[in-house]
């Protein structure tokens, strides 16, 4: 036990002269020798096939046969004028904004309603969670049977006089033009909207619970001490101490959304006047399907730039938080 | 102790309301895979079976087998081989940090977060010309190299809970770098390879974008076929929800009887944790 207790107090006066003097020993090689085949394969695979899916981007490779002469730009041209590729931007957009808001909303709620030392609440829990664990296909498969428009959740609607199609409705609503497409929120993507949150809030849940637990229960007392209302304490204390959590589940929420194929592609495909079409799905198909292999490549780079613009900053600022 | 936010009783009416809406699908899919065909209508969906029908499970079992036996050939060397993998980079990454060696595991995180539709058209290239192209091990490469990301944040994180004095005394002892992580550093990390395997497992059993364009019929992983099912022209919703259940089986089990290891997961890979 001594012995243990000198070290530890040595080390906490030596330890930074004594790092910078060690010498770089032949248990660091074998260190980095470890290290190395992971390092070399991430490398390849993760920065070297970006960059080569970028080349391919500017390729003229739009059949079976790789044709490597240079097109330049020519095909995010074509992308950015494509009446299909445009409708996915638009659903993207709409997509992320509407799934987002309901998973932090939701998560919240649902949060502190199991914050609230229910009876049953790890019975409650486990069923907020469970979609979590299930494939984004079985719940495509699931929901694209729930949503089957004129009868599913329809019938319930039907008598309050609603009559949706659900994910084969083409209207957009608040629809104004924009470039060749009617820009707004089309109905159809609702119903995706409604699955993806269905599978995902659990995360948020988990997320908040795992921080309002972290909050000490003096932070409550102090309020209730100085005659804050319950609902002032959640809403002035509690969830501004919750912000960092939300901006965790923005990002990830985000990248998931941007990058979603499996889900859409198992419930709606692209959908009529393409409705529910992402640039997953697009990519997919008009990658392996069509050959077009320079097209797909543009919009894989696409949706790279568009995740990495979240995901960059997020990174860096972890890095620093995290000493 | 804790006063209530609303009236209890309204709480307990919200959390059974909202438990209502996260199980409804599951009612829905096992109401209509018990079902015969001729009560899987669009007006009965939401009714209980008059007859319970195992029929369709028999069918939706014929046709997934094989790929579920795919995904199980798939699924555990590829959790087993990134979970080791992620166990020795984390220990270096968290233990033995050199120069460089935080932006370098920025650098390596990165990778989780791409959308893989960016390295797709190299890889499928890359898989064909080593002939792994449409194998299962092929599969099973990608996932332990796209799975290193993950697998060494949780690792890294996961190791940086142990004291970095008990690493420091081992070394005055004598211990090495093996000796370290074979003694000291793997008797330890017994939850962190649960939380890690279950990750994984539930991941690459679920996963669809790679098993979809790597490899074709008889070699398709048990999400693919799910995928097919409700290809072909008439789709039979009592077989298509038998083997949608069937398909999320094992991750069902696994969230069931391990979930608190699951939970732990997805926090651990939320970057901070």
């Amino acid at each position: 036990m001594e012995t243990v207790n000198v070290t530890t107090t040595e080390k906490a006066t030596a330890v930074p002269v004594v790092r910078k003097k060690r010498k770089w020993t032949a248990d660091h090689w074998l260190a980095a020798a470890f290290l190395a085949p992971s390092v070399v394969l991430i490398f390849l695979f993760v920065y070297g096939f970006i960059g080569w899916t970028g080349y391919v981007s500017v390729s003229n490779w739009n059949s079976l046969v790789p044709d490597w002469s240079f097109a330049g730009l020519k095909n995010y041209v074509y992308l950015f004028h494509d009446f299909r590729f445009q409708a996915d931007l638009r659903n993207t957009l709409v997509f992320t904004v509407l799934f987002i808001a309901a998973v932090i909303v939701l998560g919240q709620l649902l949060a502190i309603l199991l914050d609230q030392k229910l009876r049953g609440e790890s019975l409650f829990r486990n069923i907020f969670f469970f979609p979590m664990a299930l494939s984004f296909v079985v719940t495509g498969v699931v929901w694209q049977w729930l949503f089957n428009p004129s009868t599913g959740v329809n019938l319930f609607l039907k008598p309050l006089g609603l009559d949706g199609k659900w994910y084969t409705d083409t209207n957009i609503l608040g629809g104004f033009h924009w470039g060749k497409i009617e820009f707004g929120v089309p109905v159809a993507i609702i119903a995706v909207v409604v699955a993806a949150v269905w599978q995902m809030t659990g995360f948020a849940v988990a997320m908040y619970l795992a921080g309002l637990r972290a909050i000490p229960d003096e932070v409550r007392e102090a309020a209730r001490m100085d005659g804050a209302t319950e609902f002032q304490l959640y809403w002035k204390i509690i969830l501004p101490l919750l912000r960092p959590i939300t901006v965790s589940v923005i990002i990830i929420m985000a990248h998931i959304s941007l990058k979603i194929f499996d889900l859409i592609y198992a419930m709606t495909g692209p959908g009529a006047n393409f409705v529910t079409d992402v640039p997953g799905v697009y990519m997919f198909e008009t990658t392996f399907r069509g050959n077009y292999y320079a097209n797909g490549a543009a919009i894989a780079i696409v949706m790279l730039l568009s995740v990495a613009i979240f995901i960059v900053p997020y990174l860096i600022s972890s890095r620093k938080g995290g000493s | 102790m804790a006063k209530s936010l609303w009236a209890r009783p309204f709480l307990y009416v919200l959390a059974v309301a909202m438990s209502v809406f996260f199980l409804m699908p599951v009612y829905v899919m096992v109401a209509t895979s018990l079902k015969p065909l001729d009560e899987v209508t669009l007006a009965d969906m939401w009714k209980l079976p008059s007859t319970i029908d195992w029929s369709s499970y028999a069918t939706a079992f014929d046709k997934l087998a094989p790929n579920f036996w795919n995904s199980i050939l798939l699924v555990v060397p590829a959790t087993l081989l990134s979970a080791l993998l992620g166990a020795l980079n984390g220990y270096v990454l968290s233990k033995w940090k050199f120069k460089g060696a935080d932006t370098l595991f920025t650098l390596i995180l990165f990778g989780m977060f791409i959308p893989y539709q960016s390295i797709l058209i190299p890889l499928i290239q890359f898989l064909r010309e080593i002939g792994l192209y449409n194998t299962i091990p092929g599969l099973v490469f990608v996932h332990v190299v796209y799975g290193i990301p993950i697998t060494t944040l949780m690792f890294r994180n996961f190791y940086a809970a142990i004291p970095d004095e008990m690493i420091e005394s081992a070394k005055i002892d004598g211990a090495g770098f093996v000796r370290i992580f074979r003694y000291i550093m793997l008797p330890l990390s017994i939850t962190g390879f649960v939380v890690v395997a279950i990750w994984q497992f539930t991941n690459i059993w679920n996963e669809f974008l790679f098993a979809v364009t790597i490899t074709t019929s008889d070699k398709q992983p048990i999400m693919v076929a799910l995928q097919n099912l409700s290809g072909s022209q008439i789709v039979q919703w009592n077989v298509q929800m038998a083997g949608a259940l069937l398909a999320a089986l094992p991750t069902l089990l696994v969230y069931i009887f391990l979930g608190k290891y699951f939970v732990r997961g997805l926090l651990a890979g939320s970057v901070k944790g």
